[in-house]
C-alpha cells in the first residue's frame, strides 16, 4: 500500500495545534464510522411491517 | 395536532418512500440516544409510527430527515421523563450494546468510542452526533434540539473536548479496568480509514 500522506502543512511551531486537530479528526472519523455501522445494518422486518400495516389501514393499499 | 388535509395518494407514496429510506438513519440516531439496541429499535419504531400519523403536517420539500429526527428525539425525552429506571439501566445498557455490536470486523476502538460517548451529558452527545455523524448543519441540529444555534455550537465543542479527554485518559470503566490507549487506537484506526486523499 502506498501512503504518501506526509502532512506537509505540519510545522514545528504549530505542532500542538496540528496534533489537537488530528485527534479531533480521528474522533470525527470514528463517530461517523460508529453511526454508519448501524445505518448499514439490515432493517429488521418489524420496521417495514409498521408501514405495511399503515397501508392496509388505508383503503386497500394499492401502490 | 395540526389539522391539515390528508395527503393525496401520490404525495403519500413519496412520503412513505422517503420515510422507509430514513429508517436506517433513525435507528442509528436512536442507538446513540438509548445506548441499548433493543430499546433503540423500539424508540425508532415509535418515531416512525408518529411520523406516519403526522404525515399530513409534513411540508413536502422540507428536510424530512431533520423532521423525523426531531420526532424521534421528542419521543425519547418524553419517554425518558416517565422512566425512573433510566439511570440504573445505563450500565446494563452499555454492556448490552457492546454485546450487540460484537462484530469481529469491528475494531476495539469503536467500543471505546461508544463507551466514551455514553459518558457525555445527553445534550452534548446528541449535538455532537447530529453534527459530527448525522451530517446536519448547526442550524438544522438547533431546530431538531429546539435550542439556539450558538448553544449547539458550544455543546458540540464541549463534547469534542470531553471525548478527547475521556479517550486519552481512559477515564471510563471497562470491567473495572481503565484502558489508557483508546485514543491511540482511535488515531491509528482513523488514519487507516481516512487514507491518503
Amino acid at each position: 500500500m502506498i501512503d504518501q500522506n506526509d502532512r506537509p502543512l505540519r510545522r514545528a511551531s504549530s505542532s500542538d495545534v496540528s496534533e489537537a486537530r488530528l485527534r479531533q479528526q480521528a474522533i470525527g472519523v470514528k463517530l461517523r464510522q460508529m453511526f454508519d455501522e448501524v445505518i448499514s445494518e439490515p432493517v429488521p422486518e418489524e420496521f417495514l411491517d409498521i408501514l405495511r400495516r399503515a397501508d392496509s389501514q388505508r383503503s386497500g393499499g394499492e401502490d | 395536532m395540526p389539522n391539515r388535509e390528508p395527503l393525496d395518494p401520490a404525495s403519500e407514496a413519496i412520503f412513505k418512500r422517503e420515510l422507509v429510506g430514513l429508517i436506517p438513519h433513525l435507528r442509528a440516531f436512536a442507538r446513540t440516544l438509548c445506548g441499548d439496541a433493543t430499546a433503540a429499535d423500539d424508540l425508532a419504531q415509535d418515531a416512525i409510527m408518529k411520523a406516519w400519523d403526522a404525515r399530513a403536517s409534513f411540508q413536502i420539500g422540507t428536510n424530512m430527515k431533520a423532521w423525523t429526527f426531531m420526532i424521534l428525539r421528542n419521543q425519547f425525552y418524553s419517554e425518558k421523563r416517565r422512566s425512573w429506571r433510566q439511570s440504573q439501566l445505563d450500565q446494563e445498557a452499555a454492556e448490552r450494546t457492546l454485546i450487540a455490536v460484537d462484530d469481529p470486523e469491528s475494531p476495539v476502538a469503536l467500543d471505546e468510542m461508544r463507551l466514551a460517548l455514553g459518558m457525555l451529558p445527553p445534550e452534548q452527545r446528541e449535538a455532537l452526533i447530529l453534527v459530527g455523524a448525522g451530517g446536519f448543519a448547526y442550524e438544522e441540529a438547533a431546530d431538531i434540539c429546539g435550542c439556539a444555534v450558538g448553544t449547539v455550537k458550544s455543546r458540540v465543542s464541549r463534547a469534542r473536548r470531553a471525548l478527547q479527554g475521556i479517550l486519552e485518559q481512559g477515564a471510563y470503566d471497562r470491567d473495572g479496568a481503565p484502558a489508557g490507549d483508546a485514543m491511540s487506537a482511535i488515531l491509528a484506526d482513523a488514519e487507516r480509514l481516512s487514507g491518503p486523499r
